[in-house]
């Protein structure tokens, strides 16, 4: 039996898994304690299962435990990284590399960075999403303090060649960031390997709890520090004030356990069932894969179905929790812009649909999406205007559409 | 953002899709909106020569459910009015009628400006001025 509707948005945020949940509930209850008490035994409870947690989630991404700096989530971690190595650096430059695929917690944190003062330079992604290594490096310049570019992308999961854009940064004397919150815990991500100073990441996208994060930040070869952003009790070595969540970090911890246990496994199983969501939606006629299918998340498929609109299409896969780039699912009326940043026409843009897969999708589910997804296209051509031009030849680029 | 009711019959029970002969002279037909911007509604009204009022009305509407649920609604209204009936269909009608949000408003915009497009190509075809709009 089906349990619909079907979850298909783990990009927005995962369930969490129920042995997630099991680690936590002690420390809602009995074990209360704070963290930062050190008069007594409730306290070091707390501190001690912080400590274990720390562990739990450096080992996932090759880190030392000291180097995890807990936050509310990957958006604080983005604003904490980026506005703190601004800060921290300043006096060595004031510029900063990006890309404008980016997720908005850095790109408005680099815009707050450009109101302090500083600049940024916003690289343009290629078709397929990927960063141009030669466009990175002509963008560096002598007083470029930080390049941060994400690991995967949460609209159309592509990876981004890590390795190659750390090492083009630390060549030219910068830091190097990156904003893993798609990538950590789907994918290997080892910070030493990889060559990444910062990283952004968060528990609820890798089946832990909601509100909690973490920015890596390096210790050694270089030692990077970053200005807090908030003023209080110099928690997590003077970088983030605030008592911490410490049911949020046991589960975080368990999670990131979790992840690296089962990554491996998990990820072969849900490739093969996102490549036959991906093989089945893509034979629809004028059905479009968004961005690189081969440097991908195994998880995402992000498909454009031109001339249908995509909240429309939602609406008919109504027994589908997923998302679409189209504007009418955001407030702005602006479709997306990850999308539009592929050079793709708004038209292919308000036509997407983002599927995500987890580790509790079934193939039950993605055989149902296949069909429910099938049905309502089909339906939603029969009622639109541009199919039917399409149909009979004519070039919708002819028209002279009246804008509103 | 929760659709109303009537927002989801006329998106799952929509009425009056297709197509009208566009070079007959007793159908007007209005395409507006575009695809960038998410909405494109192409309404056609079929007019009794005789007896000056709408015999038919057909839609096809790329766009959300608001969009088709607008164009739906409008030939379901449109169907048996005269012309002069019909320039009166305010887009406030529509939104009342579906119980629109206000970020869906535009649809209805759409909608009335759809029906607007029809008459005024029935006009044109038939020797009569287009009417300003209002």
């Amino acid at each position: 039996m089906l349990n619909l509707p079907i979850y298909l948005d783990n990009n927005a945020t995962t369930p969490m898994d129920p042995r997630v949940l099991e680690a936590m509930m002690p420390y809602f209850t009995n074990q209360f304690g704070n963290a930062a008490s050190r008069s007594h035994s409730f306290g070091w409870a707390a501190e001690e299962a912080v400590d274990y947690a720390r562990e739990q989630i450096a080992s996932l991404i090759g880190a030392n435990a000291k180097e995890i700096i807990f936050t509310s989530g990957a958006t604080e971690s983005d604003n904490l990284g980026i506005k703190g190595v601004f800060e921290m650096y300043g006096e060595k430059g004031k510029h900063i590399v990006t890309l404008n695929t980016e997720h908005k917690a850095v790109l408005d944190a680099c815009k707050h960075v450009e109101k302090m003062g500083g600049e940024v330079t916003c690289l343009s992604v290629q078709e397929d999403g990927l960063l141009d290594l030669a466009a990175l490096e002509a963008a560096i310049r002598p007083d470029t303090i930080l390049v941060c570019v994400m690991y995967a992308n949460n609209e159309i999961g592509v990876i981004q060649p890590i390795k190659e854009i750390a090492a083009i940064a630390h060549k030219h004397g910068a830091l190097f960031m990156t904003d893993g919150t798609q990538a950590v815990g789907k994918i290997p991500v080892n910070v030493i390997e990889d060559g990444i100073d910062l990283m952004a990441f968060s528990a609820h996208k890798m089946y832990g709890p909601k509100g909690v994060g973490a920015l890596y930040v390096r210790r050694k070869n270089p030692r990077v520090k970053v200005t807090a952003q908030m003023d209080g009790g110099g928690h997590e070595r003077g970088m983030r004030s605030g008592t911490l969540n410490v049911p949020g970090i046991v589960g975080f911890g368990r999670a990131c356990e979790l992840c690296r246990l089962e990554m491996a496994e998990d990820s072969k199983r849900i490739v093969a069932l996102r490549n036959k969501l991906e093989t089945e939606l893509l034979k629809i006629e004028e059905a479009y894969l968004n961005g690189s299918k081969e440097h991908r998340l195994p998880h995402v498929a992000n498909i454009s179905f031109k001339y249908v609109e995509g909240e429309g299409l939602m609406m008919g896969v109504k027994d589908l929790a997923v998302s679409s780039g189209s504007a009418c699912t955001s407030a702005s009326l602006e479709p997306s812009y990850v999308l539009k940043n592929l050079g793709l026409d708004d038209e292919l843009a308000h036509s997407s649909l983002r599927f995500g897969l987890s580790r509790f999708t079934k193939e039950e589910e993605i055989d149902f999406a296949i069909s429910h997804v099938k049905e309502a296209v089909e339906k939603l051509r029969d009622m639109s205007p541009l199919w039917e031009m399409f149909k009979e030849g004519i070039d919708l680029k002819s028209i002279e559409w009246s804008e509103h | 953002m929760a659709y109303s009711e009537k927002v989801i019959d006329h998106y799952s029970n929509p009425r009056n899709i297709g197509t009208l002969d566009k070079n007959s002279s007793t159908v007007g037909t209005g395409l507006v909106g575009a695809p960038e911007c998410g909405d494109v509604m192409r309404l056609q009204i079929e007019v009794d020569d005789e007896t000056g009022t709408i015999r038919d009305a057909k839609f096809k509407t790329f766009g959300c459910g608001s969009a088709i649920a607008s164009s739906s609604l409008a030939t379901e209204w449109l169907k048996g009015k005269s012309i002069d009936e019909a320039m009166k269909i305010d887009n406030m009608d529509i939104v009342e009628e579906l119980a629109l949000p206000p970020v869906k408003i535009h649809c209805s915009v759409l909608a009335e400006d759809a029906i607007k497009a029809a008459i005024n190509d029935y006009r044109v075809k038939n020797g009569l001025p287009p009417i300003e709009k209002i």
